[in-house]
C-alpha cells in the first residue's frame, strides 16, 4: 500500500529526516516511536503534503502511484487520512457542515452520488457512537472552545466517516486522560480492517496497549533506528529513548 | 504568492455574469443637469406641483453645495471627480410603462428572466412580491393586486405620486431631507422612479416583497426613490438586488432609501449589491452613493437593516436608524466584501432619542486583491436617551497582502445610564487552516468559500432564505443541507 523509500526531507533549508525506508501493507498497523524533535512528525506531514515541508530526495509510492506528485486535497481523496496533532478551528463552520462537506468531497472523487442532509445525518450518527462524541457538538463551529480531548474524538470521528485506506494519527493520544484515551483507542482499533493501514505516530506505549501494532519503528534524529513489534515498545518503555539514542549514535552516518 | 492567495485570486477573478446589454430603445435627455431637465423630469412624470417644488429646492441646495464644498470628500475612497453635466439623468425604456405585465417589452423581460427575476405570470409561484427597476424607471410590480387585499400598497414610486399623493406628501423626505447631504439633494432633484410601500394598522405582509434594480444604458446615472412606510403594529419584509452591464467608465448610482416605522412596527430591509464592479484593473464599475435610514417612529418599533456588499467599484453607504420611539430598537447587519480594486466605505449611524431604546450592529468585512474595505459607524445617545444600548462588533477578513481594513467607530453619549460596547478583530485565513480543510479532500477554492462563509455567517442567519442562497452562492460558497 506504502513504500517510502530513501527519503530526505524537512523544512526549507533544514533537513530532518536522513533517509527512511519504511513499507506498509493492507491490514497493518505501524507504530512509530521516538523522542521529541526525532522527526515523527515531519514524516506525517510529508505524507499528506503539508505545504511547509520539502522532500529533497528519495519516493513514496502509494498504491502503486507517486504520492510526491499528488496535491493534498488529492491525497486525501485517494484515501489518505491524517488525524491532526493540533487540529485547527474554523469559526462559523459548524461541524456537520464541515463534516458533509468532507465526506462529499471524498464520495465524489470516488464516483458516488453526494449524500444528501438526511442520508449524511443518519451516517454520522451511526458512526459517533463510535467516539462516544455528545450530538451538541455536530452544530458548534469545527473545533472551536473544543477541549483537547474532544477535539481528538472528532479527528478519529473523520477518519470514521472518511473510511480512508491508510490513515496517520499523529499523537493522537497525547493530552488525553486515562477515559478518553481508551475511548480514542478503543473507536481506533475498531477501525481495523484486512484492507485498510494504519501508522501510529506515538511517544508512549500506552496508546499500543488499546491498539496492538504489527510493526514498531523506532525514529532518532531522522532515521529508523530499529524496527520490532510490540515487544520492542514495551522495551523502549522500561528502558528510555535514551538507550536507543546511544544505538543510534553507533549507526553510520 | 502564497497557496492562499492564489486561490484567492481564482475565487475572486470569476467572470461577472450579470454584464450583459439589453436592446432597449431608451428614451433619454441629453446629459447634463439645470432647473429645466428637473422640470422635465416632473413633467414626464405628470407629478403634482408639490412634488415640482420639492424636486426645485433640492436641486437649487444641490448647486449650493456643488458650488461651495462639492462632493464629500472625508469617506476613506478616492476617485476621480465626477463631472455632473456629463451624466443623463433620465432614461426609460422607450415603451411606455405597461399597464399590465403582459405589455412589458418582451425585451426586458427576458433581462430580469437571465438575471433569475421572474416577471412572468406562471412562474409567480416563488411566493416573491417583486418591483422590477430599469433604468431608474418601474417596469413592472408583481402580486399587486394580491396584496391591495390586504390593504397594502406596493408599487412604483410614480405610480404612488399619483394614487397615494397625500401618503408620498407626508413622508417623502421625512427621514432622509433633500438638505442631508450632496448625494441626497441630488437623487431628491432628479430621482425617476423607485419603489413605494406602504403596510397598514396591525397587517403582517405575507409575502416577501422585492425590488430588483437595473441599469442598462450607457452614460447614465441611477437615481432611484424607496419610501417603506410601517404603520402601528405592521411587520414587511423587503428584498433589494441590483445589477448593471459591465462597461469602462463609472455610472452613478445615487439612491435614496427612507423607512418609517410607527408604534410596534417593524420592518427588517436586506439587499444583496452585486452592481459591476469594474475589471481586474480596477476600471469601470458602478459609484454606489447611497442614503439609506430608518426613523423607528413609534414606541417598540424596529428596524433592521442586513447588507451583503460584493459589487460596485466604490460603495459608499450608511443604513443607519433613528430611535426615535420609546424601546425601539435598530439593527445593522452586514457584509461588505472588496476585492480587485474595489472600495467600500461602509457602515450605519445609530441614534438614540427615546429611552430603552437598543441597537446592534455586526459588520463582517472581507477585503482581498488590491480590494480597501472601512467600516465607519457613528453611534450617538441624546440626553434624553436613558439606559439606550448599543453593542457593536466590527470582524475584518484579510485575503492576501495587497488589501486593507480600516475601521473608524464613533461614539458620543450624553447621558450616564446608557452603556455602549465595541468589539473588534482582524483576522486572516491561515495556511494551517486552509491545508487542514485539503486534508480532508476539499479543494482549496471550497475551503476559503467555506471558511469565508463561516466569517459571514451571521449575518447571513439574518437574511431570508431565498436571499442567504444568493449571498452565499454571490460569496462562492456551496452550503447546501447543512445539519444542525
Amino acid at each position: 500500500m506504502l513504500s517510502i523509500r530513501k527519503l530526505h526531507a524537512g523544512v526549507a533549508g533544514k533537513e530532518i529526516l536522513h533517509g527512511i525506508d519504511l513499507e506498509v501493507r493492507a491490514g497493518e498497523v505501524h507504530a512509530v516511536m521516538g523522542p521529541n524533535g526525532s522527526g515523527k512528525s515531519t514524516l506525517a506531514q510529508v505524507l499528506t503534503g503539508h505545504p511547509g515541508y520539502v522532500v529533497t530526495a528519495g519516493e513514496i509510492l502509494y498504491g502503486g502511484r507517486n504520492l510526491l506528485e499528488m496535491p493534498p486535497e488529492e491525497r486525501a481523496r485517494e484515501g489518505l487520512f491524517m488525524a491532526f496533532q493540533y487540529p485547527v478551528e474554523i469559526p462559523g463552520v459548524a461541524n456537520a457542515e464541515f463534516l458533509k462537506a468532507a465526506v462529499n468531497a471524498v464520495r465524489e472523487h470516488r464516483g458516488l452520488e453526494e449524500l444528501d442532509a438526511m442520508e449524511f445525518l443518519a451516517l454520522l450518527k451511526e458512526k459517533m457512537k463510535l467516539v462516544d462524541i455528545d450530538p451538541a457538538f455536530m452544530s458548534r463551529p469545527l473545533n472551536e472552545g473544543f477541549s483537547g480531548g474532544e477535539k481528538k474524538r472528532n479527528e478519529i470521528l473523520q477518519m470514521a466517516l472518511l473510511d480512508p485506506k491508510l490513515a496517520v494519527l499523529d499523537e493522537t493520544d497525547s493530552g488525553l486522560d486515562i477515559d478518553a484515551l481508551r475511548t480514542v483507542a478503543e473507536g481506533i482499533d475498531r477501525l481495523r480492517r484486512p484492507d485498510n493501514a494504519m501508522i501510529l505516530v506515538t511517544h508512549y506505549q500506552r496508546l499500543l496497549n488499546y491498539v496492538t501494532p504489527d510493526r514498531v519503528h523506532v525514529l532518532s534524529n531522522g532515521r529508523i533506528v530499529r524496527s520490532g513489534d510490540q515487544a520492542l515498545a514495551q522495551e523502549l518503555e522500561t528502558r528510555g529513548y535514551e538507550w536507543l539514542e546511544a544505538t543510534a549514535e553507533a549507526l553510520p552516518q | 504568492m502564497s497557496r492562499t492567495e492564489k486561490i484567492i485570486e481564482e475565487l475572486t477573478n470569476r467572470a461577472y455574469p450579470y454584464g450583459f446589454v439589453s436592446a432597449v430603445e431608451a428614451d433619454s435627455t441629453p446629459p447634463g443637469l439645470d432647473e429645466e431637465v428637473v422640470r422635465l423630469i416632473s413633467g414626464k412624470k405628470n407629478e403634482p406641483k408639490f412634488m415640482l417644488d420639492w424636486r426645485l429646492r433640492a436641486y437649487r441646495h444641490w448647486v449650493t453645495l456643488e458650488r461651495s464644498a462639492g462632493e464629500p470628500r472625508w469617506a476613506n475612497v478616492t476617485y476621480p471627480p465626477i463631472d455632473y453635466q456629463k451624466i443623463v439623468y433620465y432614461s426609460a425604456p422607450k415603451q411606455k410603462v405597461a399597464a399590465r405585465l403582459e405589455d412589458v417589452d418582451p425585451e426586458i423581460l427576458r433581462t430580469f428572466e437571465k438575471l433569475g427575476i421572474p416577471l412572468e405570470e406562471q412562474k409567480r409561484l416563488s411566493g416573491i412580491a417583486v418591483d422590477a427597476v430599469f433604468d431608474s424607471v418601474s417596469v413592472g410590480t408583481t402580486f399587486k393586486e394580491k396584496l391591495a387585499e390586504l390593504g397594502i400598497v406596493f408599487c412604483s414610486f410614480s405610480g404612488a405620486v399619483q394614487e397615494h399623493p397625500e401618503l408620498v406628501e407626508r413622508y417623502l423626505g421625512s427621514v432622509v431631507p433633500y438638505t442631508d447631504n450632496f448625494y441626497a439633494a441630488l437623487n431628491s432633484a432628479v430621482f425617476t422612479d423607485g419603489s413605494f410601500c406602504y403596510v397598514p394598522k396591525g397587517v403582517r405582509c405575507p409575502m416577501e416583497l422585492s425590488t430588483y434594480f437595473r441599469i442598462n444604458t450607457a452614460g447614465t446615472g441611477q437615481f432611484e426613490r424607496t419610501l417603506i412606510i410601517a404603520d402601528e403594529g405592521s411587520y414587511v419584509s423587503y428584498l433589494e438586488g441590483c445589477t448593471a452591464p459591465m462597461r469602462d467608465e463609472n455610472q452613478l448610482h445615487a439612491a435614496v432609501v427612507e423607512l418609517i416605522a410607527l408604534d410596534d412596527a417593524r420592518i427588517k430591509y436586506s439587499t444583496v449589491q452585486n452592481w459591476y464592479a469594474g475589471d481586474h484593473e480596477g476600471k469601470g464599475g458602478i459609484f454606489n452613493f447611497v442614503t439609506k435610514r430608518g426613523k423607528c417612529a413609534g414606541a417598540r418599533s424596529r428596524i433592521s437593516w442586513t447588507q451583503v456588499e460584493t459589487g460596485s467599484a466604490i460603495t459608499w453607504k450608511y443604513p443607519s436608524v433613528i430611535l426615535q420611539g420609546d424601546e425601539s430598537v435598530g439593527e445593522f447587519y452586514s457584509v461588505a466584501l472588496t476585492n480587485s480594486y474595489q472600495q467600500a466605505d461602509t457602515g450605519t449611524k445609530m441614534i438614540h432619542l427615546g429611552k430603552n431604546t437598543r441597537s446592534t450592529i455586526l459588520s463582517k468585512g472581507i477585503s482581498a486583491g488590491h480590494g480597501n474595505n472601512t467600516y465607519r459607524g457613528l453611534v450617538k445617545v441624546l440626553p434624553r436617551a436613558a439606559h439606550a444600548r448599543n453593542y457593536t462588533q466590527c470582524d475584518s477578513m484579510l485575503l492576501g497582502s495587497h488589501c486593507g481594513a480600516h475601521t473608524f467607530p464613533y461614539i458620543e453619549v450624553a447621558n450616564s445610564s446608557s452603556v455602549v460596547e465595541h468589539e473588534a478583530s482582524t483576522q486572516k485565513i491561515s495556511d494551517e487552516q486552509l491545508f487542514y480543510c485539503k486534508q480532508r479532500g476539499l479543494s482549496g477554492e471550497n475551503a476559503v468559500s467555506m471558511i469565508v462563509n463561516g466569517f459571514c455567517k451571521e449575518v447571513f442567519r439574518n437574511l431570508p432564505m431565498e436571499f442567504a442562497v444568493e449571498a452565499i452562492r454571490l460569496l462562492g460558497v456551496s452550503l447546501e443541507g447543512s445539519v444542525g
